[in-house]
This record gives structure tokens, sequence and C-alpha cells, in this order.
């Protein structure tokens, strides 16, 4: 293949494009505005098994042969302001191999704006597919871990959701591992080598959260000096995970919608849209159903955002997870501090595995990193955890020490008789009661308005023996 | 000995990918390759494996294709099918270069239509 181009003035003396090139370890190959190869490097020249002068002036499709290109060419869906188009794919090469691909086609313009032709880089991805297999785990998936139920169910949902495209929108209480769910979705899907940009959307003004999510132009507003993407153009090619949607200013919901409709974003100030490729996957403790009935929430946008739906369980519903969770914090604590402690004391797994956790597996970390932090012994006992669990252990009577108090209170009880003298036990005895004869004696129901799952509150009815 | 060719299709080209062609065009020749019968047929569903059961039901002898996953040529050849992969060009190019005896796996046809001068 004839040599390109020198580059002048990037290092002490001229050097040749394709050198540069070659050292790539992405495919790549540049082609010409009919998709006819004019240049390919050593990389795709690996992969596909065809040289680069065997390859020069051949269509595209009959060297690369991958999937995407015989099916629907991305060349065919550029439009004049289109950025890259990145696309997950399959190729067969020469050694009648056929490998995963990610391929990247981005337009090449002349200084006056007219195509000139196209670059494709192509990445084999067999290494992340394989990534992929070993990130479902026994008893986890990714970063997550759990044997309960509820999260097997979402141990299994969670690789299929990471497969297709559609914005995914992930509920649970603080601390159960939105966040982590959200990464897992997008490390194994196809965009896992594209950006994962997170933003909350509570931790802003809405000004400043417009400016950060769809960018500004120069001289937008005072203070605007430059132009600044945005995190939507940022994550093209990649995952937007907007953590705490239910924060999100209504002006900004309709923005949002708008985006998730055509997919172009118009920073503020400009009247040029970006056409971006962006997953979205929206995070959040609230109910947004209930927020919607309030008017707090767009009922249009949750149609859009809960399209694949992932609820993750609060942990005191997930029974035997708080064991394993306890030690495999214990593990990674023990390491990382470089302290000889092998395990529990029994009193203190009692305790532990009773508690209501109101801030979920994060709390259960944060008890079991404190733990570890004040213990001097072989094992953790009662008085290596924080006091305000023993504490409130303790008024929960001597014997059984369960079950601790639940810190925040279920959702839709109206429980206003507990005085303060009142033990814990007395407390929920009381409020399974009060549930019990607001729903006529159907315990689905009382345990739905307790929060609760119905073995917990079946459990519950035969300690306290309430007949 | 009459020869029955299948070559899945891509436009006029011979398909990049044999498990992605949505059409096929058969050819059917006699000894001298003077008599040449062609029949195109449009696939009801892109498969490898129901264009392999339609080269064993048709009683295909060649097949000239693009690229092909070593599982469908092993199976291929191992049914005594002559299999040209990896043939780049227009169809009727590749087949004026079969009958003529000349083509090979990993050619790449890309000069104007062939004359068939055997024809």
């Amino acid at each position: 293949m004839s040599s390109l181009h020198e580059i002048p003035g990037l290092l002490d003396k001229p050097v040749a494009l394709e050198k540069i090139l070659d050292e790539i370890p992405s495919g790549i190959v540049i082609l010409d505005k009919n998709l006819r190869i004019r240049y390919m490097n050593r990389a795709i020249s690996a992969l596909t098994g065809y040289s680069p002068d065997e390859a020069r002036t051949i269509s595209c499709h009959n060297i690369l042969r991958s999937r995407v290109c015989i099916k629907s060419c991305p060349a065919a869906q550029m439009t004049e302001n289109t950025e890259p188009i990145c696309k997950q794919s399959d190729l067969i090469n020469r050694d009648r191999q056929k490998i995963p691909v990610r391929i990247t086609l981005a337009p090449l313009r002349e200084e006056s704006g007219s195509l000139i032709g196209y670059m494709e880089t192509v990445e084999d991805i067999r290494s992340i597919q394989q990534r992929g297999t070993e990130m479902q785990r026994a008893f986890g998936y990714s970063k997550m871990i759990g044997k309960s139920q509820g999260m097997d169910k979402v141990f299994r949902m969670l690789p299929l959701i990471a497969q297709n495209e559609s914005s995914v929108l992930v509920t649970g209480e603080t601390g159960t591992g939105k966040d982590l769910a959200a990464e897992a979705i997008h490390e194994s899907s196809g965009r896992a080598k594209g950006p994962f940009i997170k933003i909350n959307c509570g931790a802003l003004p809405e000004t400043l959260l417009e400016s950060e999510l769809f960018g500004h132009q120069k001289g937008a507003f005072t203070g605007a000096v430059e132009n600044k993407p945005g995190r939507f153009r940022l994550a093209h090619n990649g995952t937007l995970y907007l953590t705490e949607i239910g924060d999100l200013p209504l002006s900004l919901q309709v923005k949002l919608l708008t985006f998730l409709d055509d997919k172009i974003v118009y920073p503020l100030g400009s009247t040029r849209g970006h056409e971006v490729n962006v997953r979205i996957i929206a995070g959040t403790h609230r109910d947004l159903e209930d927020m919607v009935r309030q008017g707090n929430f767009r009922k249009d946008l949750l149609f859009r955002l809960n399209v694949v739906r992932v609820h993750l369980p609060p942990l005191r519903e997930r029974g035997d997870d708080i064991r394993l969770l306890m030690d495999h914090f214990l593990n990674i604590f023990t390491t990382e501090f470089g302290k000889k402690i092998k395990g529990f004391e029994n009193d203190a797994v009692m305790l532990l595995k009773n508690y209501s956790y109101p801030g979920n597996v994060r709390e259960l970390r944060n008890i079991t990193e404190y733990a570890v932090n004040v213990c001097q012994a072989e094992l953790i006992g009662l008085s290596d955890l924080p006091a305000y669990l023993v504490e409130t252990g303790e008024q929960a009577g001597s014997q059984t020490l369960e079950p601790a108090p639940a810190r925040s209170r279920a959702p839709g009880l109206q429980h206003s008789s507990s005085s303060i003298s009142e033990t814990w036990p007395e407390t929920e005895k009381k409020m399974i009661i009060d549930a019990l004869v607001r729903t006529g004696g159907r315990r689905s129901k009382a345990a739905a308005i307790l929060g609760w799952a119905r073995s917990t509150l079946w459990r519950k009815i035969k300690q306290y023996n309430i007949e | 000995m009459p020869k029955k060719i299948l070559i899945p299709l891509y436009g006029r080209e011979v398909a990049p990918r044999f498990d992605l062609a949505a059409e096929a065009v058969i050819v059917q020749v006699d000894e001298t390759s003077r008599d040449r019968r062609e029949k195109l047929v449009v696939l009801p569903q892109v498969s490898a494996e129901k264009l392999c059961h339609m080269i064993l039901t048709e009683a295909i002898d060649t097949l000239v294709c693009g690229g092909i996953e070593e599982e469908y040529y092993q199976y291929l050849t191992w049914k005594r099918i002559t299999v040209y992969d990896d043939v780049i060009g227009q169809w009727e190019n590749a087949l004026n270069r079969l009958l003529r005896g000349e083509l090979q796996s990993g050619d790449i046809i890309t000069a104007s239509p062939e004359v068939n001068t055997d024809a």
C-alpha cells in the first residue's frame, strides 16, 4: 500500500501517519466516500486476515464482513450533523472465525464541511464478552452479591437488560445498590468500552444542572466563557446514569423527555442540535408513581424511563444475604486494614441479623468497617458494634435481641400512638395489629402497608402471638 | 458430469457472509458448461443452517461463497460439497472463473465483468 503523508511538527522530525496508525492496537480503516478501502492498519489486517494491499479499493463490506455492514450499513445512516456511530457486531475472518467486534464509524470532512470519507475503528471485544461471563459469579453479579430470591431475580435480569438499548429505571431504597446495578448493566453491555457518566440530579441547582447535562454555548449566560459539551455529549456511545431522577426539576424533565424522543441535544444558547447515541439509566429511591399523582413528576417521562424496571429489595427482606454480606465485608476490611479477625460472636450475629437496616447494604458495610476498626480480638463482639445498635438492642430486651428498631417508618402507615416509654417490640406489635385491623385481617395487604414481605409479617405474628 | 453450483448473493456480488445471505443463485451446467440454467432463490430466512439444508436438498456439488464459519465449512466438505470460500466479486465473474477451472478460495475478482469464453 502506498505510504501516507508524513506529519510535520509532531516530533522533531516528520513522522509517517502510516507508522503511527500501525502502532494503534485497534483496527483502523480509512474509507473513501464510496466506502472503498483506502488504508487499513496492521491491527485490522491481523483481525480480518487481508493484507492492506489486497484490501485496497475493495468495498469495506467484503473485507470486514461484519454483520452491521451487511444488515444496516452505519454510513447510510449518517446525516450532516451525525457524530460518530458506534455499533456492536461480529465479523467472519479468513480463518473462518466469527469474532465479536465493536465498530465506530466517524465521518471525515474537509474544512468546508463536505464529506470526503470515513474512518472506521474496529475493536475485538472477545475479552469483554469473556469478562461478561466472569461477572456472573456464584451468589452475585459484577460487584453485587446475594443469594436471596429477590436478588437472584435481579441477577438473572441484569445480563438480559444489558444486551439491549432500552432505558432502564432502577428503584430501591437508599443503600440497596442502585449505582452498582447501573454500572453492572453498562459493564456487561456493548457500550462497556464507552464512557459511563453519572450525574446526581439532586446535587445541583436547576440552572447549573441544565448546563451540566445539556452543555452550553460560549456567551449563553454570564460566565459562559467557553463552549461546554454537557454530560449527554460526553456519554456519546456510552451510558448516562441519572441518579436521583425524582429530584430532577420539572422544566428539565421536559428537556429530558424531548431528548428521549429524538436523541438530539440542544446546548443552552445554541440553535444547533447534536445527535448523540446514549443509553439512559435512571435511578431513584422515590416512589415516582406517587410523585406523578402529586404532580411533581411528569407522567410521560415516567412512561419513557420505565421501559425496563429493576427493583432492588431492601436488605431487611433479603434474609440470609445479611450473613453473606457481613462475611463479605469482613473479608474486605480485614484485608484492607491488615487485621486478623476471624468472624463474629454469636450475639453480634444475632443482633446484626435482626436489625432492620434503614440504610440497607451501605449501612451494613459501614457497621462492619467500624467493627473491624474497633475490634481488638479475633471475633467481633457486641462491644465492637456501633453504640446505636447495641443501645437499641438492649431496649429490645436482654433475653431476645430481636427485633431491632426500624428507624424508618413503613410507608403508608399512620402510627401515632407509640409513646417514648414503649419498648420496640410493643410498638411493633401495635403496628402489626393496626395494619391488620386496617386491612380487615388480610395479611398480604398488611405486609404491604408495613413494607415487609409476607413471610416477615407471618414470622412476627407468630413471635408476638397475635391471634 | 453435470454440475450444480450454489452462490449466495448480496446484490450482484457473491455474498460477503454465508450466514447473512438473503438470496442465492443455483446454476446447473452440463459437462461442456455450454448449457447453463440459472435459478434465483429468495431465502425465507437468513440462516446458515437453512442454507446448508437447502444445499443438501437441492443436491448442490459446488458452493462459491464469501466468509463462512469453520463449522459450516467442515460440515459441507464432509458432505462432499466442494467449497470455494472467501471469494470477492460479481457472482457472474466468479462463476465464469469456476467454469474455466480457474477459481480458487480467496480469489478477489475486481475486474469488469469477465466474458464467459466457454459459453
